[in-house]
Order: C-alpha cells, then sequence, then structure tokens
C-alpha cells in the first residue's frame, strides 16, 4: 500500500465493494476496512468463532496450581517460538530479504545450550541438586552467540558479498543442520537440568514463561522500529535499496543488522524449543519453522516485495497459524489436512495481494456496472 | 607474460569456465577417491553414482530451465513424493495398468507444474513462495492419500527395478538410460530451439524478453510445467527404485537438485548456463556422497557441511565473476 496507485485502486475498489462508503456516517468504518491489520485480525476472530461454536468450552480458563490453563492460553503458548522467528522474518522480508536457514539456527541454539548443560543429579554439600556441565548462564550466552554468528555470516554474505539473500541463506540451512549433528554425533542430546526447563514450559505470575519472552522481544523491537529511524530506515531499503543509499542510508549495516536481528530471534526460539522438549535434536528441531515464519509474516499483512511492515500482523500470523493447527486438531480432522490448508491459506493471502487480481476484479466490476447502467 | 595474463583472462571470461571448473573437481574428486580406495574407480561404482542419482539428474534438468529464467522450483522433492504415491495408490487401489498410470502421474506433474507458472506469470507472485506453497500442498496431499508407505508390486515397475542393462562390462538401471535421454532432450531444446532462446532471454532480462516480442507468458508456464513434468517423472524413477510410494520420500531433494544446477555452472539470477552442467553437479553431489559411504568412518551430516561449503565456493566465485565483468549490482 505504500504505492499511491494502490492505495487509489484500493480506494476505488472499496467503493465499489461498498457503495455507501462514500458517506461521513461511515467514515470510521472505511478507515477500519482500510486498515492494514483489519484482514489478519479478521481471520483470527473468524476462526476463533469457529473454534467457539464447534470445540466447547474453547474460551474456559481455569486456574489450577496458580497456572492459567486454558485453549487460549495453550495456542499462544505453543505458538510462542513461532512468533519470535515471524518478528525476526518482518525485519528480513521489510528488507526485501528472505531468511531461509530459520530452522538450522533453531537446531544450533538449541543443540548448543543442550550439550552444554546436560545436567544430571548430584549431591551439592550432600544435599540432592540438579547439577549442570557448565553454568547456564555461560550455557545460554554461548547458544546465543553461535546464533548471532549464523546472523552475521547471512548478513554477511548479503550485505557485503550481494547474494541473493534466497541462496546466502540457503548455505546455511543446508550446512547448518549437518553441523549441528556434528556437535552432538547425531545423537539427540537429553537435558537433566530443571532450571534449564523454564525458559519453555515455566511459568510467570500464573502465565507460561515464554510469552513474556515473546512480549519483550516485540516491546524492545516495537520500540526500535517505533522510537528511531530504524523503522524508516528499514522500510526505505524495502522500498528502493538504490534511492535508500543514495539519500545516505547506510544500506549495508542495516541489512547486516537484519539478518543478525532475524537470528537471535531464531536462536531464542531454539532455545524455547529445547527447553520444552527438554533435549535438543538437531535433525528435527525447527524444521519446516522457516516456513511457517514467512506464512505468518505474509498473513499478517507485511508484503514480499519489501517495505511497509507490521510486527502486531506477524504476531497476529503466528497466532493464526497455530489456532488453525489447533482447530484442525480438535475438530477431528487428520492432521495431515493441515499442510493443505496452510497451502491453500498461502495461496488466497498472496493472490489478495496481487496487483493483478484487483485490476482483473476492477474490471469485472465496470463492465457490470456500464452493463447495468445500459 | 602479457599474452599469458590475456589467456588467462580470456578463459576466466568464457562462457565454459564454471562448467570446466565442475568438470575439473569431479575429476579431482574421483581421483582423490582412487588415490584413497582401491577399487573406487571401477567402472561399475561410476555407474552406481547414476544409479542412485538418476531420480536427481531428471529434477535437476527441470530445475535448470528454472533457475536460467531466473525463478525457483521448491516444490520438487514434494511433486516427486507424491508421484510415488499416486502411483502406488493407482496401482494398488485401483488397479489400474501401469503404463496408464505412468501417464497420469507425468500429466498430474505437468498440470501441477502448470498451474503455479500461471500463479507467477499472471499475477506476478514470486516463485519462491507460489512453489513454497507448492511444495506444503504436494506433501499434504500424499499425507492425506495414506501416511504409510506403500508397496509397489506391479510386474512392469517390478521389472523396471530388478533389470540391469549390460554395458561396457558394467551395468546400469533402465531408470539411468531414462534420465540420460531426458538429459539429451532438455540439451536439445535448450540450446537449439526458440523455447530454449526463450529461456535465456527471459532470465537475462524478462522485460527486454517482452519487447522483444517473446512469448513470455507462454514459455514461463512451460517452464514450470516443464519442471513439474521432470519432478513426476523422477517421482516414477524413484517408485522404480524403491518399489513403494510414502510421502516421506525425497525430503530435501529440491535443495540437493538446486545445490546440482549451481555447482553444474549455472548463475542463480538466470541467463546463463549450461544444461549438461546439470549432469556434473549431480555427479558431484554423488560423488561426495560415495567419498563419505567408501570411508565409513565419516558421518552422514557431512555430506550436509559439505555440500554447504561447494553451495559457498560456486556462489562466491559466481558472484566475483559477475563483479569482474561489470555486469554487478544484481
Amino acid at each position: 500500500m505504500n504505492n499511491p496507485l494502490d492505495a487509489q485502486v484500493g480506494d476505488r475498489l472499496l467503493r465499489a465493494d461498498f457503495p455507501h462508503a462514500a458517506m461521513p456516517a461511515s467514515s470510521a468504518l472505511k478507515r477500519l476496512l482500510q486498515h492494514a491489520l483489519f484482514r489478519p485480525a479478521a481471520a483470527l476472530a473468524l476462526l476463533l468463532l469457529l473454534d467457539l461454536l464447534t470445540i466447547p468450552g474453547f474460551f474456559q480458563l481455569t486456574i489450577r496450581d496458580g497456572h492459567l490453563y486454558g485453549s487460549v492460553i495453550d495456542i499462544t503458548n505453543r505458538a510462542a517460538p513461532l512468533m519470535l522467528a515471524a518478528l525476526g522474518m518482518t525485519l528480513v522480508i521489510a528488507t526485501r530479504g528472505i531468511d531461509i536457514s530459520v530452522g538450522a539456527v533453531v537446531a544450533m541454539s538449541g543443540t548448543v545450550a543442550a550439550m552444554l548443560i546436560g545436567g544430571h543429579m548430584g549431591l551439592v554439600n550432600g544435599v540432592p541438586a540438579y547439577v549442570s556441565k557448565t553454568p547456564m548462564a555461560w550455557a545460554l550466552c554461548l547458544a546465543m552467540g553461535a546464533a548471532l554468528l549464523c546472523g552475521a555470516w547471512n548478513g554477511l554474505l548479503v550485505a557485503w558479498l550481494g547474494l541473493q539473500p534466497i541462496v546466502a541463506t540457503l548455505i546455511l540451512m543446508v550446512a547448518g543442520r549437518g553441523l549441528a549433528q556434528l556437535f552432538t554425533d547425531g545423537q539427540i542430546v537429553t537435558v537433566y537440568y530443571q532450571p534449564y526447563f523454564f525458559i519453555g514450559s515455566g511459568y510467570l505470575l500464573g502465565l507460561p514463561f515464554a510469552l513474556f519472552l515473546v512480549g519483550a522481544v516485540f516491546l524492545v523491537t516495537g520500540l526500535m522500529m517505533r522510537r528511531t529511524a530504524l523503522g524508516l530506515f528499514i522500510q526505505a531499503v524495502g522500498i528502493n535499496p538504490v534511492a535508500a543509499r543514495l539519500a545516505g542510508v547506510r544500506t549495508a549495516s542495516l541489512i547486516f543488522f537484519v539478518y543478525v536481528f532475524c537470528s537471535a530471534c531464531a536462536g531464542l526460539a531454539g532455545l524455547m524449543i529445547s527447553s520444552n522438549i527438554k533435549s535438543a535434536d538437531a535433525n528435527n528441531a525447527g524444521m519446516l519453522l522457516e516456513l511457517d515464519a514467512i506464512l505468518a509474516v505474509t498473513l499478517g499483512g507485511t508484503s514480499l516485495a519489501g517495505g511497509k511492515f507490521t510486527l502486531v500482523g506477524s504476531v497476529i500470523g503466528a497466532l493464526i497459524i497455530q489456532t488453525l493447527t489447533y482447530t484442525i486438531y480438535s475438530i477431528g480432522l487428520p492432521p495431515e489436512v493441515n499442510m493443505v490448508v496452510k497451502s491453500l491459506v498461502v495461496f488466497l493471502v498472496c493472490l489478495s495481494q496481487s496487483a493483478e487480481l484487483k485490476t482483473l476484479r476492477q474490471r469485472l466490476f465496470a463492465r457490470r456496472a456500464s452493463g447495468n447502467a445500459a | 607474460m602479457n599474452a599469458l595474463m590475456t589467456r588467462s583472462r580470456g578463459l576466466l571470461a568464457s562462457p565454459y569456465f564454471t562448467s570446466l571448473v565442475t568438470v575439473l573437481l569431479l575429476l579431482v574428486l574421483l581421483g582423490m577417491g582412487g588415490a584413497a580406495y582401491p577399487g573406487f574407480l571401477s567402472l561399475q561404482v561410476l555407474f552406481n553414482l547414476l544409479i542412485d542419482n538418476a531420480f536427481l539428474l531428471v529434477i535437476a534438468v527441470g530445475m535448470s530451465f528454472v533457475i536460467l529464467s531466473g525463478g525457483i522450483d521448491l516444490s520438487v522433492g514434494s511433486v516427486l513424493a507424491l508421484s510415488t504415491m499416486v502411483a502406488a495408490t493407482l496401482l494398488h487401489r485401483w488397479h489400474l495398468h501401469p503404463l496408464l498410470v505412468i501417464a497420469i502421474v507425468l500429466a498430474l506433474g505437468a498440470a501441477f507444474g502448470a498451474g503455479m507458472g500461471a500463479l507467477i506469470h499472471y499475477f506476478r507472485l514470486q516463485p519462491f513462495i507460489v512453489t513454497l506453497a507448492g511444495m506444503f500442498l504436494a506433501r499434504g496431499l500424499c499425507y492425506l492419500i495414506s501416511i504409510n508407505s506403500i508397496t509397489i508390486e506391479d510386474p512392469l515397475f517390478v521389472m523396471m527395478s530388478r533389470s540391469q542393462l549390460h554395458f561396457l562390462g558394467g551395468f546400469v538401471s533402465p531408470g539411468v538410460v531414462i534420465a540420460l535421454l531426458t538429459l539429451a532432450a532438455a540439451i536439445f531444446i535448450a540450446h537449439f530451439t526458440p523455447f530454449g532462446r526463450a529461456v535465456y532471454a527471459i532470465g537475462g532480462n524478462e522485460t527486454s524478453a517482452q519487447m522483444m516480442g517473446l512469448p513470455v507468458g507462454r514459455a514461463k508456464v512451460l517452464i514450470y510445467a516443464g519442471s513439474g513434468f521432470c519432478a513426476a517423472l523422477a517421482g516414477l524413477l524413484f517408485s522404480f527404485y524403491m518399489l513403494s510410494g510414502y510421502g516421506l520420500h525425497a525430503q530435501g531433494a529440491e535443495l540437493d537438485a538446486i545445490a546440482a544446477v549451481v555447482i553444474g555452472g549455472t548463475l542463480l539470477t538466470g541467463g546463463y548456463g549450461y544444461l549438461a552442467g546439470a549432469l556434473s553437479g549431480v555427479l558431484v553431489l554423488g560423488t561426495i556422497q560415495t567419498l563419505i559411504a567408501f570411508d565409513g568412518s565419516l558421518s552422514s551430516w557431512w555430506t550436509r557441511i559439505v555440500i554447504g561449503a561447494l553451495l559457498l565456493v560456486f556462489c562466491v566465485v559466481q558472484r566475483l565473476m559477475s563483479i569482474g565483468a561489470g555486469k554487478g549490482g544484481k
């Protein structure tokens, strides 16, 4: 919608769809309908409505052992790693890039953390306690360090060498999992250290701790994008990289930062996943997470062509995906349907974003209108 | 001295350069294998390379056209799996004649690709996202048919699986012959037909191709239909090889195919490269796998790491070459 022509087309379309939209009384409604977040939010609301009607007690929340339980909590909790990955991916896509190494980074950071922590039940001063191989803080720092290194690698290839983003990140996608397997010798590393589990399955103030992590990352990212010029610069790079560079934006550093940020989010998601399943599986952890993240970003309304982006939209997109999965499981459809539905949703969303479809629809409407007049 | 410089620059600028590097790399790899392991350089080991990778060669051929036109097709691995699944189902649940099954599978693959091509061209969607959705769709359809592996016991398929064509003292499977024939046909199409020239022109610059009056839309739909057809054919070869249909077959094959095409010297930005590069790329990948299998102490994940490293080297070299040639900026 950054294109004035697009806005014009959208405006005309809206009038064609809703002939009364021009009246002042409904201008608020018009603004609401035109809002970038309207479609993703409406899709989520529709899904939730479907759940409300088909799944008994969907919105029920109960408090057990001081923890809040319920389907809604469950969905948001399970969507936490995806929300993180989608936040990172949003910035990458906003610069016209793509990062398909997210899953590999998830595997890498989870593996590093799990290997360093390991852990067993031991005696400390004669009292049984959980003992980790290396102090957990160090392990977490090193795991995040590995993720940042992955991001720096991607950033280097894209920003300074000028490789196409999909190719540059393809390299890490292929090799990353191999490296993670090399660290663990192909074994699944199990963790026996209680404090580590808090990241992925702990509760704080009655809510899953993972949600606080996502909230913190979201807030920090949102503040960076809104309160500093960073958001504007990223948007400028996405709309026209050459113009942005000529206008004095340090394009290369910006693109480098975006990839590092995306990998950091993926690394955190990796910690969350490995802590939640109490082990690290270098071969399967975060499998296809990059695709879900891209899907979440697209669903949220950020165009794959770069430019304008919305962080809230991506979070909503991630929630849509998780709600969809939950719904499919609960209604009793075979889980295999999930992939088919997801792919159809991608096709529909992409088509709805395409300018060609808009002009096609416009032409159809115009023809019908002129037919009526005659 | 000066003459040497000019000659070396001439060699670097020659369109054959990247392809030659790959062939050289292949010879070095084979030489290393031959030096380290007695029996590595036997004819049958080389034939086995082809037998094990016949399906990959066929996908890489389809992928070459897509990449030459500046696009990418991530759906080929899933379409391959779907083809094995459809073939197995049609044979054993519907009891159709195997030749009819083969025809249906190939037609479905081509139609799947053509559908994606139409979306990409007529709605100006990015090839990456459309084929990604196609990948999901095809895998999902596999699991909808069945989540279990379906064994194929049809006599024709079993015959294709078991028969050995003796040749120069070794033997190859019928799949190898089909794959090599596909490659030969593709080389002819790419380098000796108007369609092939259109593919290169679109990869070079789509707008110019359009302005030159080339049928860009038709060519793009045909390119993706061809890739889908190749993926379905590869699926048939794979089901000859494995004698089963399974939704988990050939996971990540699209990445191997892309890697093979890139290593074979085709530029990922499109418009530059040779179809024959697909063969050398696939053989390099196969040789690495064989070397790792011969070594015995190296684990399978080394394959991934080495392929990743090779991809890196080739992408960087390509990039530096294009900067050197003053083409930069892409």
